[in-house]
């Protein structure tokens, strides 16, 4: 592969081509398997209006990212697969789906929880932050900056619950050695094992604040 | 997941109303109030809990911490533990309350989970989260695996031919030695119940884990006006530092007056097949000089009656360390 790849679509990013041919699969995988109805949901781009057919399915409207998304949902979707599936927000990573992991960590009405712990309709009208409105390629937020700066990943999956927890801790006592931030920090697993540089990153976030 | 119907009670009478009309409120309820979900949901996740209704109880008005009239404190169904471990007055007055829910999940699940749920949750024995695997406590005249398999994390003390399962919560060890009081509202109007009598011996009946019937709604838990001068610990050990389950843990509130014990309450984690209280323990300190002879013989009066399985005798020995050091530390504080 060359080190600089020209941009353009004839060149797709890792995650353009992973979000293309994922959601071609999983449509094929998804009408091989579910009754028919369902098989709409994944060909729909429009999320507003997902899911009319499902049935049992019922209406709530989740404010994510500062925007309002009414949705229909199975009763029994957990937040995380609502906004991964529903909501095609991505950006939030299913680990364990068992609450042990932190992978699917986002803020609910600014605290920070485990998605897949979570209905979505526990939480209708409540607001929602994903890493997605954390801040932008363009312009980071200082927790992502930080982790850049201090390579806090290797593999990234476990990452944007990483960030998630860590922007959250910044409003949470704690005290102020690496101790501290290790303990608020234990519910996120990272098998890479990038710990000293996260907390490095968080650290650095809280002395500049 | 199996499907259920979500539902929203506009009050706590509706709330009982529907709930009562399930043929339990014990393992394999057919109506299940929900909190913060992180022992429900993930039980449903894995079949081991059905419910065909859920009722969400979060808006309900029980999300208060009050001083009560006798200058205690009442703490909502819905608290979140992490604003309990937090409150002022838990940190000061109530402090052993305070470390064992922060040494308790993590930060994310604390501000997910709250009073009555921790209450009730459930243990991590793992043939009981495991469908494929026979259990007393899911599925009754099954059998117990875990007698002759995987025991090590699990219980020493209360245990039966039946159930070894371990009660896994930290906060309720905190609340048996703090003499909590757990408040019930049901279809036949309020009761109270005493920390010590809401979890009950798995016995042969080990499918039954409270006094809790069909349409029984924790509404609150009061904790007795604080003992002016206690010294409160909690110490929990585990297998790694953070984020894990009690191997053992002890929860220590007492007074020392001239050297000597004058009041003690005392309760061990990880050990147990509820939240152990041991008045033997305490029986052994009040009256007698705080020092380490005597805090010995508390934790062997403590654990005389524990009886090991086959991989973890080892917490015989552990749990006694265990409450010796945090009554050390609670001397030294």
């Amino acid at each position: 592969m060359p080190d600089h790849p020209p941009a353009g679509p004839a060149n797709p990013t890792r995650r353009e081509f992973l979000v293309t041919t994922g959601s071609t699969a999983a449509a094929t995988v998804i009408a091989a398997c579910v009754p028919a109805q369902a098989s709409s949901i994944a060909e729909q781009s429009t999320p507003a209006d997902n899911a009319t057919n499902i049935e049992g399915a019922v209406p709530i409207t989740l404010r994510i990212n500062g925007k309002e998304h009414r949705l229909r949902i199975d009763p029994r979707t957990t937040l995380l697969d609502c906004l991964r599936e529903t909501v095609s927000l991505t950006g939030t990573k299913k680990g364990c789906d068992h609450g042990q992991c932190g992978a699917c960590t986002v803020h609910v009405n600014g605290r920070r929880a485990v998605s897949c712990l979570s209905l979505a309709l526990m939480h209708d009208g409540e607001d929602i932050t994903t890493i997605e409105g954390l801040g932008s390629p363009d312009a980071l937020h200082p927790m992502q900056a930080a982790f850049v700066a201090c390579d806090g990943y290797q593999c990234g999956y476990c990452t944007s619950g990483q960030i998630m927890s860590a922007v959250a801790l910044l409003k949470e006592p704690c005290g102020p050695d690496d101790a501290a931030v290790k303990e608020l920090m234990s519910g996120n697993i990272c098998r890479c094992g990038a710990y000293p540089n996260i907390v490095a990153a968080i650290q650095q976030v809280r002395k500049n604040a | 997941m199996h499907t259920f119907e979500f539902i929203r009670p506009a009050d706590p009478d509706a709330a009982i109303a529907t709930a009562s009309q399930a043929k339990t409120a014990q393992q394999g309820a057919d109506v299940r109030f929900i909190g913060g979900g992180t022992t429900l949901i993930d039980l449903m996740k894995l079949n081991v809990e059905t419910p065909a209704r859920v009722l969400d109880i979060n808006r309900l008005p029980f999300d208060k911490i009050e001083a009560t009239s006798d200058g205690g404190l009442k703490i909502g169904a819905t608290v979140r533990n992490s604003d309990l471990a937090h409150h002022p007055t838990v940190q000061r007055d109530y402090a052993v309350l305070s470390q064992a829910i922060l040494n308790g999940a993590s930060a994310q699940l604390r501000n997910m989970a709250t009073t009555a749920g921790n209450l009730l949750q459930r243990t991590r024995c793992m043939y009981f989260r495991d469908t494929a695997m026979p259990c007393n406590k899911r599925e009754p005249g099954t059998g117990c695996p875990a007698i002759t398999g995987a025991n090590r994390m699990l219980a020493i003390l209360g245990t039966s031919d039946h159930c070894v399962a371990t009660n896994p919560s930290d906060m309720c060890i905190a609340m048996a030695a703090l003499e909590a009081t757990i408040h019930i509202q049901g279809t036949k109007g309020p009761r109270a119940i005493r920390f010590g009598d809401f979890h009950l011996l798995p016995g042969s009946t080990p499918h039954r884990e409270t006094v809790l019937e069909p349409g029984d709604l924790v509404t609150h838990v009061t904790l007795p006006p604080p003992i002016p001068g206690s010294k409160q610990v909690y110490l929990k050990l585990r297998d790694r530092a953070s984020y894990e389950f009690a191997l053992a843990s002890a929860a220590v509130v007492i007074t020392i007056a001239g050297g000597n014990v004058t009041k003690a309450r005392i309760a061990l984690g990880g050990v147990g097949t509820k939240p152990w209280r041991s008045p033997e323990a305490e029986a052994a300190l009040v009256g007698k000089p705080a020092d380490a002879a005597n805090f010995r013989k508390a934790a062997e009066a403590a654990l005389r009656n524990a009886k090991p399985q086959t991989e973890n005798g080892f917490k015989i020995e552990l749990a006694k360390r265990c409450l010796t050091h945090a009554l050390q530390t609670a001397v030294n504080a």
